[in-house]
């Protein structure tokens, strides 16, 4: 039997907080995403994110049922207020964002980055980041048709075997 | 990026912002200062590759055809140059490691030039140069 939720009907989409009834659909989004179950990890990301300094940390989430816990999420974005790292002044960082492959070119994504930045400037952020592989178009596609382009910093990385 | 891929991407960005138009070669080149002639060449490359198609007669020229929410810039500048990242090294079987660093350098900033251009589509362009305009138009204060 295909695992996978039936594709969403056409309804209105909400964007809330993640809660713990949310857990276990975000963990299948992600495995059915990136090929690799991390029931764990998620459940760590939502105590740290879901229920702990809930004023600068965000886990959102978008389906279309945000009081039914047997409702499939359609997305999930999530990110945090961070300061002085890198000599940066503080900014909000994005650090996940799935959508749905069934549910895609609805707008969800767009909804959900439009969410997250909302909440970061009612927490009196005015600069955004993320982290993209290069390799990955969809996820640079995306942050780039949201108008995020390249800021000052620049990745750099060293691998140690070649020492 | 050369002067083509240029051309392709402003007249492709020209005739996206209004698929219903068509719009002049001549048109286009007053726009952005360049020979009709030159822009016939590079639209007739983009019609092959079937991004736009010519309208003949009063009142024709080109319209869009493409669809610009998957249309990169990538795939237009490759239909003009050489975009591959394949080693360029001339004769890597005799390079020195001087040679070789200057060219894993050189294919680092390859690299990420091209996977800027696979991530940017006609509509992001688009999208971009709308929020350009309202923030020229929040600098400039009407008379």
């Amino acid at each position: 039997m295909d695992p996978r939720p039936e594709k969403a009907s056409e309804g209105e989409i909400l964007i809330h907080r993640a809660t713990k009834d949310d857990l276990d659909h975000v963990a299948d989004l992600d495995a059915r995403i990136t090929g690799k179950a991390k029931p764990e990890y998620w459940r760590d990301i939502y105590d740290r994110y879901g229920a702990r300094r809930v004023e600068e940390r965000f886990f959102l989430i978008a389906n279309t049922c945000d009081d039914d816990a047997d409702c499939p999420i359609l997305g999930l974005i999530a990110g945090e207020v961070r300061g002085w790292e890198f000599g940066s002044e503080p900014c909000g960082w994005i650090f996940a964002v799935s959508v749905d492959p069934d549910s895609r070119e609805r707008g969800i994504g767009e909804l959900l980055f439009k969410a997250i930045c909302d909440e970061f400037r009612g927490a009196g952020i005015t600069k955004v980041r993320t982290m993209v592989q290069r390799q990955n178009p969809l996820h640079m596609s995306f942050f780039r048709s949201e108008g995020m382009m390249a800021g000052p910093y620049t990745q750099l990385e060293l691998n140690l075997d070649d020492e | 990026m050369q002067k083509s891929s240029r051309l392709a991407i402003y007249a492709l960005i020209e005739l996206a912002s209004n698929p219903e138009r068509q719009i002049s070669t001549a048109e286009i080149g007053e726009k952005y200062r360049v020979s009709a002639h030159h822009l016939a060449k590079v639209l007739l490359t983009l019609g092959r590759a079937g991004l736009v198609q010519s309208i003949r007669g009063v009142g024709g020229g080109y319209s869009f055809t493409g669809n610009a929410r998957r249309i990169t810039l990538f795939d237009v500048i490759s239909l003009f140059e050489d975009t591959s990242t394949s080693c360029k090294l001339t004769a890597p079987n005799v390079a020195t490691s001087e040679e070789w660093a200057l060219f894993d350098i050189s294919k680092e900033i390859n690299d990420m030039a091209m996977s800027t251009y696979r991530s940017i589509t006609l509509a992001t362009m688009l999208k971009q140069i709308e929020r350009h305009e309202k923030a020229r138009a929040r600098k400039v204060p009407h008379a």
